[in-house]
Order: C-alpha cells, then structure tokens, then sequence
C-alpha cells in the first residue's frame, strides 16, 4: 500500500473512464490484444489532454479500425467517422466549433488507404486540427491484410510471399507526403519501438495538441505501433521487428515545426506553411510550388497575383457576378402559421433537389430558419429522388422529414410512397399531370395541378416543379412570390433558363389565382378540404399577375 | 511497502495481459512475469524487485489502462 509518504507520479489518466461497460458491466481492460499499440497512444493522449486542460473541449474522431471503440475508453466528446472520413469530420468540427479541440485518429488503411484522399486535402487545408496516424503496416481488425505501408518482404495473408513492389507497390510514406503541402505546422513521425522512444512519442502529441490549442494549424503525428497478434509476433518480438525493420523504411523524426507560425486564420493569404517557404535561406520549404521565392515561374502558369486581384473582389462585385446587386432581399416579412414540414419527392431529373434548394433559399432570404436534405438512389436520372425541406421561426431539431405536412408529388410512385406519412391537417399537391389517381386519404387538402402539361406548354417539363412550388407559396404563405421571383436567378446555374422559370412562377400564380380564388374567402376548391377550409395565407399572399401569361394555351 | 524506497509501482492484475512490455522497458529489471494467471488468463506482471527508481517507463510503455501505477516521494521542497 501507498506509504504516507509516498505520493502518486504516473497513474491512468483522468480522461480515461473509470470502466469501459462495453466489455461488462465494471470491466477495467480493454478491448486490444496484449501489446497492442493503441492502449500506449490511447494513455499517452488521455495524458495530454489532462495536463492540457482541454477535456471538456476534446472532440475525439475515431477510425475504422480496431480503435474504433475508442469512445468506450476516452472521456471526452467522440465521433465514430466512416472509413476513412475521420480529417473531414474533424475539418466540419472545426469549422462549426471554434473552441473544439479536435484530434483525428486513424490508422493506415484508414488514413493511407480508403481516406486518402481526405487528409491530404484537410492537410492542404491547414485545418487547426491534430491528426494522429497510427501506422502498423497491416490491416489489423480485418485480420492481417496487406496495407498501403506494408514494407517490401513483409508477408500477410493477402501478401503470403511478402509484398513486392512489381505486385503491389511500394509502402506509402504518409509523413513525407504530407511534408509535400504547404499549410500543415507539425509533422513528426515516432515510433513505439522502446521506452525511450514512447516518450518521444509522448513529446510529439502534447507538441501538436498545444500548437492546436494555440490555433497554429495543421499537426501531423505519425505512430509506428506493433500489432503483434497480426505479425505473428509476441509483443516483444513485435517492438524488435518495428526498431528492427520498420523504422528504416519509415525513419522517425520530425519533418517539420513551425513554432512561430501565424495562428490560421480563415481569409488571410498567407497560409503557415508560406511562413516557411521564405525561410532564411530562401529555398523553399517545398519544392516545385509556384510562387515560391526562388522558382522559375512557368511562363502561362497562373501567378500570385493574380489570385490576389481575384481575393480582392469586394462583395458588391460578388453580388453583381451573381445578379444579386440590385436591390437587398426582403426579410422578415413572413408570419409562419406553423412549421413547414415539405417533402419534395419524384423522378431523379424532375428537379426535385434544386426545388427544395429553391425553397429553403427563398426561406433563408424570407429571414426564416430551413434545412435541405435530399435522399435519392445512386441513378443520375430516372430513379427516385426526395427532398426533405424545413420551414421554421424556431431552430430546426432534425433536417429530415418523416412526417410532412406538406407534400409535393411530382409522380405517382411518390404519392404512393408518401401519402401515408402526411399528417391530419396537411396539404398535398399532386402533379395530376403524371399522376392518374386522387388522393385516397379524406383528412388533409389536396390539390391537383397540371404542372407537366403546364410547363410543356411553356417549353421545358423541367419547370413542372417550380410551378409546384410557385402553387405551395400561394397556399402556405411560406414565402412569397416576390422573394421567389428574385431567388431564382440566384439558384439557377444556366442563366438562359432564368426566363423560363419566372413564366413557371407567373403560371403557378394563374392556376392558383384560376383555380382557388375566385371568390375570395369561397375559392372554388380543385381539392377536397376538411373542416376548417383554407390553408393559412391562401388569399392574402398574392400579388399581382401579368394578365398576358395563359399557362394553359 | 518499505517506506524508505525512493519509488514503488503497483501492477493491477486485473488489468494486466502480461505483453511483457514493462519488463523490457524497466531501466532497473524490477518487474517480472509471475506463474500466477489472473481472470482474463493472462499471466500478469509482478512488481519483484526492489530498485525502482519512478522514472515512469514501465507506465507509458504499458498499452492497458491504469495498470501500472507509480509512486515516489516528493523531491526536496516540495
């Protein structure tokens, strides 16, 4: 037992649970097999983050991989990204939450395999994000394939004559990949080779946590970590073979440190990374990037300059590129009866997702709260398509809309598929065009536009959808016509079909001013209503149409 | 425990796999692995002898959770 004299120097880290219940209820190990690397880099994390201070602050990404259980041993906030996805949910943490510290952990197949992609491009970035790469040169959880940095010889079940780089290529060195990008501020690799070598570890992570907290940038730790199961090893072997055979391919060391470097701050020209390339010797830090002092600049090739002139495009320039400078859009100027619940759905090509953008733009600019969430099958055209859409003076809890109570079906499959989900009261608008049916349900509001033929006969069906909307408008009063009016030149990318799409609107505002307004206060109903009668806003939204347009000529 | 070592460890045998890791990192050969198994069946790691001198290898090396505790005591002036 501990003497009275006697004081507590190293023990399991605050930020570690007291019990990891996944295993049963109290249990005190962990899920990794005996000398697994993880539990090492797991402590010495924990470690950090205590003496740091930072663990109400920690958002920790986990990987694919056999550290994705990580969230059963770290105390801290954690996501479980996708395979491989870990740097950009870091990157959206980041961005979302300025005070997040955010530590993206993978292993190689993860990171230098499937994800890529990913965190060369959040390294790009600069995010003020720290990336912990463990790298064991094998597929660990999956049982021991080969991996991206699988050494040249080294066998697995998958390379069983060892790999070869006529087969299989050769290992990818992730920390000298990343030391070809400009941004990043720490990038170290260590390794779990000895003792002493754990404690050069433990050097590197607390250096790249404290530069994120500092907000310096973009830190790189890469970890050689022994699996011995997956080796074949004992966990000795395993920290023999790693000193032995794996630091030679993958030298440890740090390839850079930018102590001085700049806070990252979005918007300024200069990222670290270009503190370094005019070093005092003036070779740039990273060979071949343009601009770089001492470069032969490519005759043709885009200059710096250039890209300044572009970054100094004030945002009234901005505004008129995008046809937005004339007059500011309205605001406020929108009384919700009740949250708008909208589900858009329909044929993929029916331009069921750029409607629902359409829509929550007109919301955003009517100084309302929205969420788009499209969900669509993996057919360009031709497969089905949904939007769910929501419409709110209050924050919106969830993007997704289960229960609409208001639902535009743009063909008969979607009213199929969603009839049922529309709740008592609700509205839903069928493009009685394309689909031959009523609505079965006695309970809601239906509205039958002939929003196909209506817009063949302005010249493209591709509109059908805007007339839709353009009808939602008038019913819900959600928004008006005029901020409809004035966002879609905004949402449209081919300016040639602006047009177009304002005559859709003007035949919207017709059917609707022919079909249900009549008689202000008695509209001669197209659709079956239930007690109660009007939708709010039925009568009180519309402005005047242009008497020229007949959508149905 | 001897009050009069500078420095002692405790090993959680509940804790322990017995990877052996300690073992080679420990500057002072204190630990060993012990013929007794614990409930995971592992044969875990002992603390046997008597010159640890705290220096926290054994600790950061060990990839289980607080299985491996240090003790020491306080430097002059503190």
């Amino acid at each position: 037992m501990q003497s009275m004299k006697h004081s507590i120097k190293h023990q399991k880290a605050g930020s570690l649970y007291a019990t990891f219940e996944r295993k049963g209820p109290g249990a005190k190990s962990s899920h990794y097999c005996p000398g697994c690397g993880h539990g090492t880099v797991h402590n010495l994390i924990a470690e950090a983050i205590d003496d740091l201070g930072i663990q109400d602050r920690v958002v920790f990404c986990s990987p694919v991989g056999c550290s994705v259980f990580a969230y059963y041993y770290l105390d801290v906030g954690n996501i479980q990204c996708a395979h491989g996805r870990a740097p950009a949910v870091a990157s959206a943490i980041r961005r979302t939450h300025e005070e997040a510290i955010v530590i993206s952990y993978q292993g190689d197949g993860d990171l230098a395999g499937i994800g890529l992609s990913q965190i060369l491009h959040a390294a790009n970035r600069g995010e003020n994000i720290t990336v912990l790469f463990i790298n064991n040169a094998i597929y660990g959880m999956t049982g021991g394939q080969m991996a991206p940095t699988t050494i040249l010889a080294q066998k697995t079940i998958t390379t069983p004559a060892g790999r070869t780089a006529a087969n299989e290529g050769f290992p990818l060195h992730m920390a000298e990949l990343i030391n070809t990008l400009q941004a990043p501020v720490f990038i170290e690799r260590v390794s779990l080779g000895t003792a002493a070598k754990v404690m050069r570890a433990r050097a590197a992570i607390r250096k790249a946590l404290r530069y994120q907290t500092k907000k310096k940038g973009f830190s790189f730790v890469e970890i050689l970590s022994p699996c011995p199961v997956n080796w074949k090893m004992t966990p000795v072997e395993a920290r023999r073979w790693l000193e032995n055979s794996l630091e030679p391919v993958f030298p440890p060391g740090n390839l850079r440190d930018l102590p001085n470097a700049a806070p990252a701050a979005l918007g300024a020209p200069g990222a670290p990374g270009a503190t370094g390339v005019s070093g005092a010797t003036g070779a740039p830090r990273v060979p071949g990037v343009s601009g770089a002092p001492g470069e032969p600049a490519t005759p043709g090739a885009a200059e710096p300059v250039i890209s300044q002139k572009a970054a100094t495009k004030s945002e009234r320039d901005i505004l008129e590129i995008l046809g937005a400078n004339s007059e500011p859009l309205p605001t406020g100027t929108v009384s919700l009866a009740e949250e708008q619940n909208v589900k858009i759905a329909g044929f993929g090509g029916q331009g069921v997702l750029s409607t629902g953008i359409l829509l929550a733009n007109c919301a955003i600019a009517e100084g309302l709260r929205t969420t788009w969430l499209p969900s669509y099958g993996a057919e360009m055209r031709g497969g089905t398509a949904n939007a769910s859409v929501n419409i709110s003076h209050e924050a919106i809890g969830a993007p997704i809309v289960s229960q609409p109570n208001v639902l535009l079906a743009l063909n008969l499959p979607s009213l199929d598929a969603f009839e049922e989900t529309v709740r008592p009261g609700g509205h839903i608008l069928v493009n009685s065009s394309l689909v031959p049916r009523q609505v079965r349900r006695g309970d809601l509001h239906a509205w039958y536009i002939p929003a196909t033929d209506m817009a063949n006969a302005l010249g493209t069906v591709q509109i059908a959808s805007v007339i839709m909307v353009t009808v939602y408008a008038l019913i819900s009063g959600a928004i008006t016509i005029d901020t409809l009016r004035r966002v879609i030149p905004l949402s449209i990318k081919r300016k040639s079909l602006v047009d177009i799409n304002l005559r859709a609107i003007d035949a919207g505002v017709a059917w609707h001013r022919q079909e249900c307004c009549q008689d202000f206060g008695r509209p001669r109903l197209p659709h079956v209503s239930v007690a109660g009668g009007t939708a709010p806003g039925a009568t009180s939204e519309e402005p005047p149409v242009a008497s020229s347009q007949d959508p149905s000529a | 425990m001897d009050s009069q070592e500078k420095s002692y460890i405790e090993i959680d045998p509940a804790r322990c796999k017995g990877c052996a890791c300690c073992v080679v990192a420990c500057p002072k050969d204190c630990i060993q692995i012990g013929s007794e198994i614990n409930q995971m069946g592992y044969q875990f790691a002992r603390f046997a002898v008597r010159q640890c001198i705290g220096c926290g290898l054994c600790f950061y090396t060990c990839p289980e959770f607080g299985a491996i505790t240090v003790y020491t005591l306080p430097r002059k002036g503190e």
